[in-house]
């Protein structure tokens, strides 16, 4: 999908850098602010995968007005190792690095859609949608 | 004679002319930075930057980057930092050679091969004091989040053995091994038995943030002191869950809570002291 703006996410800056503005964007499209933090974590989780694991990357910020649905959805894309076993990244507690593994599960309750395609050698696409 | 040594010699006659009219310059065009280095201190670095121009000149130096220069670009790199320090925009900083530029591109028009060697040099030093200038400021930027860093991690000393850690900001994970380090230290130091970690400053606690504080609740328990958490928030509280993430701690929705079950457990209350006189009433 296209249209959204683009960040890039090649440092723990941008990390921090697209927490800020997902959160200002929630905020904007009047988000509660339980929801507000809930996509604010998600985005955290996949912003950090992407730059740990995919070796940097993009989110794509799409606000969406569907009718009486207002939501934000945010795609992270990386052209990095690509993920073996997605089922197994996403169970709890499953980390290759040195982490809780917890963040890639953790994003997918966080949000209302959730959306992994990954292929090895190519790269990962998340995508997650919080509806207002 | 080359160039150089003509410029050289052109500028030692003309001085005592150049030295005024190049003060002059820097004076009316904001160069003294406005009054915050004295007349005094600018004529010294003149002087002795002429002096090491002229050295270099007369060994013939042709560019800014030869090695009989050496001690003039030493000059000039404290100049750009004390200058970068003291509140000189890189413009007044610059302008300590650009203003004698244009001293010299007149006094030394009888001599067109030497004005243009001399010209090009001052360029390049010109140059060379506005990247100096760049990299002192950016130490000074460096060095100022370092002190923020620590700054903002302070360890409060809420009873006899009891600690509290407010934390407040993006705990990213230069700052947390300095909180982490502070709190341990202080914990040896005071002896204490409970440390009080407060997160109501911290605006998101995700994977990341939930290994730090566990890895840094391990630690202090190591050391002999039980964590207390305070400052959740009812929003944090709901996505720590849905992370699944559990600090395995007591928790406490505030710093008041927490510091009331810290006393409890060391043995100390606080109690209302009723005023004799509206006892008396
Ligand atoms: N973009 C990605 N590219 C390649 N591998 C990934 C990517 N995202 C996640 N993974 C893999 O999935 C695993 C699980 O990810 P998850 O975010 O759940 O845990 P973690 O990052 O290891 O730890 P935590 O997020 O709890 O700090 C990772 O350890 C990694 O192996
Ligand atoms: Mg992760």
């Amino acid at each position: 999908m296209s249209g959204g703006d683009l960040r890039e996410i090649r440092s723990s800056d941008d990390v921090v850098r697209v927490r800020q503005e997902v959160r200002a964007r929630a905020q904007a499209l009047g988000f509660s602010l339980v929801d507000q933090t809930k996509i604010v974590t998600a985005a955290s989780e996949l912003a950090r995968n992407t730059l740990d694991y995919g070796g940097g990357g993009t989110v794509r910020l799409i606000e969406l007005r569907n009718g009486a649905r207002t939501g934000l959805r945010l795609e992270f894309e990386d052209q990095g190792p690509g993920i073996p076993d997605t089922e197994q990244a996403l169970r709890d507690g499953f980390t290759s690095g040195r982490g809780l593994g917890l963040g890639l599960g953790g994003a997918r309750r966080l949000s209302n859609e959730f959306e992994l395609v990954s292929q090895l050698g190519q790269g990962t696409r998340v995508s997650i949608t919080r509806w207002k | 004679m080359s160039d150089t040594e003509v410029a050289a010699r052109l500028l030692a006659e003309g001085e005592v002319e150049i030295i005024a009219e190049w003060l002059r310059l820097q004076e009316t065009e904001g160069g003294g930075g406005s009054g915050r280095i004295s007349s005094a201190e600018l004529r010294v670095q003149c002087d002795r930057f002429l002096a090491l121009l002229r050295r270099g000149l007369n060994q013939g130096a042709e560019t800014a980057q030869d090695a009989a220069f050496a001690e003039l670009r030493d000059m000039l790199r404290d100049l750009s930092r004390s200058r970068a320090i003291q509140g000189f925009t890189p413009t007044e900083t610059a302008s300590f050679i650009f203003s004698l530029k244009e001293v010299t591109f007149r006094l030394l028009q009888k001599d067109v091969g030497a004005a243009w060697a001399l010209n090009r040099l001052l360029d390049a030093f010109g140059l060379y004091t506005f990247e100096s200038y760049q990299r002192a400021r950016e130490e000074v930027i460096a060095r100022q989040q370092r002190e923020i860093t620590e700054l903002s991690t302070p360890v409060v000393k809420l009873w006899d053995s009891v600690l509290a850690l407010p934390l407040i900001g993006t705990l990213d994970s230069e700052r947390t091994q300095v909180v982490m380090e502070n709190l341990l230290q202080n914990i040896v130091d005071l002896n204490a038995e409970i440390a009080i970690i407060d997160i109501t400053g911290v605006p998101t606690v995700d994977t990341l943030v939930a290994q730090h504080l566990l890895k840094t609740i391990a630690a202090a328990r190591l050391m002999g002191a039980d964590c207390i958490i305070s400052g959740i928030r009812p929003q944090i509280a709901q996505t720590m869950v849905h992370l699944g993430v559990d600090l395995n701690v007591v928790t406490k929705a505030s710093l008041a809570d927490a510091f009331a079950l810290a006393l409890r457990r060391v043995g100390q209350s606080v109690t209302r002291v009723v005023p004799a006189a509206r006892a008396g009433a």
